[in-house]
C-alpha cells in the first residue's frame, strides 16, 4: 500500500470522494513542502478546505483560468514543485487541452492532475459539464498516466500513487458520494495492475469508476438466478492497461464486456479492444458506455440506467452476449 | 431617451415577477445559482421587455436581435425569462435540473427555444458574440448583439480574444455587458483573482466604456440606449460594466458570494419571497420619487 496517508471506513461512508482527495493531498502537502494545490475558482467545488486549514499559503488559486492553471503547474514543476491540480474533468480534459498536451506531457513534466465530477456525475449541468470523452482525449497523450478510483479508498490510493511516482498523473473521480466497493485501502491497489472483484470463468465483464460497484452488482445477481461465473476486473489503471489480465480474460472466459460511464469511443472499452484484437484470439466482445451522442440531463444513477451501464444493463449484456456463438478453438498454441 | 415613470415601473414589476419566478424555479429544482441568477436579472428583464427585436412565434427569425448569456449557469434566471416571454411552456420550469429533462442547470440551444447559444463552459460568448456580429455586416443585416458575462468568467483569457476581435473590427453592433458582482465561487474577485481597474482595461482594449448600476432599470436602459445609438456607425464596440450585487433582491444574501450555488428548504424560500416583495416596494417607492 502507497504512503502515508491511510482512512478507515467510516470516512469513507460519510466523505464524498472528492473529499477524499481534499484530506489526503492536505495530509501529504503538511509533510511535503514541496506539494502544492492549484485550482481555478474551484477550491470550494473540489473540496481543497483541509488544505486551506493546513498550507493556505501553498493552494494557489489562479481564478476562472484553467489554461493559467495548466500552464503555472509546469513552469512550478520544472522549478521541482510537485503540483496537484484540481477542477472539473470537463475542463482540466478540454479547456486546457492545448496545455495538458504541451506543458504538461511533451515536457514530461512531474503534475497530477484531480479531475473530478467526471463521467455524467454532475448530471443536471448537461453536456457542458458531462465529461465523456475525456478518457479519449487524456489517454492517447503520451506520458500519461491514466487512474479512474472506483471508490474513496481506490481514490486515496491513487492520490498517494500520484506522488511516489515521477511523471503526469491524471485521476478521473466523481462528483459525489460513490458507492462502497472495498473494505479498506488493502486489497493490494497497484498502478497498472486490474483487481478481480469477483471470480468467474463464463464471461469477464471489465469495468472503471462507477460502473465497477454496478458491475459487481450485476455478477452476483448472475451468479444466483443465471448460474452463471461472471469475472469483474476492476481497471481503474486505463493507461498503462493491464494486457496480462485482458489476455488471461480472452484465454479463461472468452467472453469480454466493458463498461464505463464514458463515450464507446477512445475509452477503456477502445483501451481493452486494442489488447483483445492485437492478441489474436477470438473473443466475444461488447463495449457498454454512452452512445455516439451528448447525454441526456439527469442524475447520474438515472443517466446511467438510461445508457444501460448500471447493474440491470450490464446483466442484459451479459445474458446477450452468453447467447453469441463464436468459433471454438480450444488449441491455440499454434497461433502464439 | 430616459425611461418614463410608467414604463420604469412597468420593467420594475416585470423584474419582479421574473425574480420570483427564478426563486419558485430554484425551489422547484430544490437548488440552483441564485446568486449570480440575481444579480443578472434586471438586465435580463430590460432585453426581452424592452430591447431585444425577436418574435416570440418566429423564434429563429434571421433578423433577429441575439442575446448571448456567456455566464451560462445564470440558467436558472434565464430559464424562467423565456418560459415567461412565451418561448417554451413555463410549466417546463418544474422539471428543472430534473433527469430528462430538455432545462439542465446551463441551457442547450438545440432543446431550449429561445437560446442562441449553449454555454456553461465559461468565457465561450464573447467570441460567439462577436461572429454573430461579423456575420451581420457580411450578411449586411442590421440586427444587434448583446453578450453578458459574469466578472469572475473574465479570468479566461478567451474572453480577451472576442474582445480584440470586436474591437479590431470595430463591432459596435455588438454590446458586452460585465455582470460586476465583484463574486466568484471561492470568495470576492479582487481576493481571488484581481479584475480591477476594469473599467481601464475595457478602455485600453478599445471599448467604449460605461459604468451604471446595474441593478438601476433606469440607469441600466439609460446605459443601452446610449450603446444602441452608436451601433449603427462602425466603430468601437461598447462595454457596459454593470455594478451588481450577488442575489439582488433579496436582502439576508445579497453581496455575499456564498450565495453562488445554493439549495432553498421551505422555510428560506418563504423568507427570500418576503424579502423580495420588501425589495420590490422599495424599487417601486424610488421610480416614483425619481421618475419622470
Ligand atoms: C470553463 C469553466 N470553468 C469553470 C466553471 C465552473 N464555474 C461555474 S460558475 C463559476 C463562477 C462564475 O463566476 P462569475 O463569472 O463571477 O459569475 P457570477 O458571480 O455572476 O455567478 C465557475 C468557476 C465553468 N462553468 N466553466
Amino acid at each position: 500500500m502507497a504512503g502515508g496517508f491511510v482512512y478507515n471506513a467510516i470516512d469513507q461512508t460519510e466523505v464524498a470522494t472528492a473529499e477524499i482527495y481534499g484530506k489526503a493531498i492536505a495530509d501529504i502537502m503538511a509533510k511535503d513542502p514541496k506539494v502544492v494545490a492549484i485550482t481555478a475558482d474551484l477550491a470550494k467545488s473540489t473540496k481543497l478546505g483541509d488544505v486551506l486549514k493546513v498550507c493556505p499559503e501553498r493552494v494557489i488559486n489562479v481564478g476562472i483560468a484553467e489554461q493559467d492553471m495548466f500552464g503555472v503547474a509546469a513552469g512550478m514543476a520544472r522549478a521541482g514543485i510537485i503540483p496537484f491540480l484540481s477542477g472539473f474533468s470537463a475542463f482540466t480534459s478540454m479547456r486546457a487541452c492545448d496545455q495538458l498536451h504541451t506543458d504538461i506531457c511533451y515536457q514530461n513534466v512531474n503534475a497530477k492532475i484531480i479531475a473530478t465530477h467526471s463521467g455524467t456525475s454532475f448530471g443536471q449541468a448537461g453536456s457542458t459539464h458531462h465529461a465523456i470523452v475525456d478518457l479519449a482525449i487524456v489517454r492517447a497523450m503520451p506520458n500519461m498516466t491514466l487512474i479512474v478510483p472506483a471508490d474513496g479508498f481506490e481514490t486515496a490510493n491513487a492520490v498517494n500513487a500520484a506522488y511516489e511516482n515521477v511523471g503526469p498523473y491524471y485521476i478521473r473521480i466523481n462528483r459525489g458520494f460513490d458507492r462502497v466497493l472495498y473494505d479498506s485501502m488493502d486489497y493490494g491497489f497497484e498502478v497498472g495492475k486490474a483487481v478481480e472483484i469477483h471470480e468467474g470463468t463464463d464471461i469477464t465483464v471489465i469495468a472503471c469508476g462507477s460502473c465497477v460497484f454496478q458491475a459487481r452488482e450485476a455478477a452476483k445477481f448472475l451468479e444466483n438466478s443465471d448460474g452463471l461465473k461472471v469475472r469483474v476486473l476492476n481497471m481503474h489503471t486505463i493507461k498503462p492497461i493491464d494486457r496480462d489480465a485482458i489476455i488471461k480474460a480472452v484465454l479463461e472466459t472468452r467472453r469480454i464486456i466493458t463498461v464505463e460511464d464514458h463515450s464507446t469511443i477512445g475509452g477503456l472499452g477502445s483501451a481493452v479492444a486494442e489488447v483483445v484484437v492485437e492478441s489474436g484470439k477470438a473473443c466475444a466482445f461488447r463495449k457498454l458506455g454512452h452512445p455516439d451522442k451528448f447525454a441526456p440531463i439527469g442524475l447520474q444513477e438515472d443517466i446511467m440506467s438510461e445508457v444501460g451501464i448500471d447493474a440491470n444493463g450490464i446483466i442484459a449484456a451479459v445474458r446477450e452476449v452468453m447467447k453469441a456463438d463464436f468459433e471454438e478453438d480450444e488449441n491455440w498454441d499454434d497461433e502464439f | 431617451m430616459a425611461l418614463s415613470k410608467q414604463e420604469w415601473l412597468a420593467l420594475e414589476k416585470k423584474a419582479f415577477e421574473l425574480r420570483k419566478l427564478c426563486l419558485q424555479t430554484t425551489f422547484w429544482a430544490g437548488s440552483g445559482h441564485v446568486g449570480g441568477g440575481m444579480s443578472v436579472m434586471d438586465l435580463l428583464t430590460v432585453m426581452y421587455h424592452k430591447y431585444l427585436n425577436i418574435k416570440v412565434e418566429d423564434p429563429k427569425w434571421e433578423d433577429r436581435d441575439r442575446f448571448i448569456l456567456s455566464k451560462g449557469h445564470a440558467a436558472i434566471a434565464y430559464a424562467p425569462v423565456l418560459c415567461d416571454k412565451g418561448f417554451n411552456d413555463v410549466e417546463m420550469l418544474k422539471t428543472f435540473n430534473l433527469s430528462g429533462s430538455k432545462m439542465g442547470m446551463h441551457l442547450d440551444s438545440n432543446k431550449v427555444v429561445g437560446v442562441d447559444a449553449s454555454t456553461g463552459s465559461l468565457g465561450h460568448g464573447a467570441s460567439i458574440a462577436a461572429g454573430t456580429a461579423l456575420a451581420a455586416r457580411i450578411l449586411g443585416k442590421d440586427y444587434l448583439t448583446f453578450v453578458a458575462t459574469g466578472d469572475g468568467e473574465l479570468g479566461e483569457g478567451s474572453n480577451w480574444e472576442g474582445f480584440m476581435t470586436m474591437n479590431h473590427y470595430e463591432l459596435s453592433n455588438c454590446i458586452v455587458f460585465i455582470d460586476r458582482n465583484h463574486c466568484m465561487i471561492d470568495g470576492p474577485t479582487e481576493e481571488v483573482m484581481k479584475l480591477e481597474p476594469l473599467a481601464d482595461k475595457m478602455v485600453a482594449f478599445g471599448f467604449n466604456t460605461i459604468v451604471v448600476d446595474g441593478n438601476n432599470i433606469n440607469e441600466l436602459c439609460d446605459a443601452v440606449d446610449a450603446a444602441i445609438a452608436r451601433s449603427k456607425e462602425k466603430c468601437a464596440p461598447t462595454c457596459i460594466i454593470m455594478d451588481t450585487q450577488k442575489g439582488a433582491g433579496i436582502k439576508s444574501i445579497a453581496g455575499d458570494y456564498h450565495c453562488h450555488y445554493m439549495a432553498l428548504d421551505d422555510d428560506t424560500f418563504a423568507k427570500y419571497n418576503k424579502e423580495l416583495e420588501e425589495d420590490y416596494a422599495a424599487r417601486v417607492a424610488r421610480a416614483e420619487k425619481e421618475g419622470k
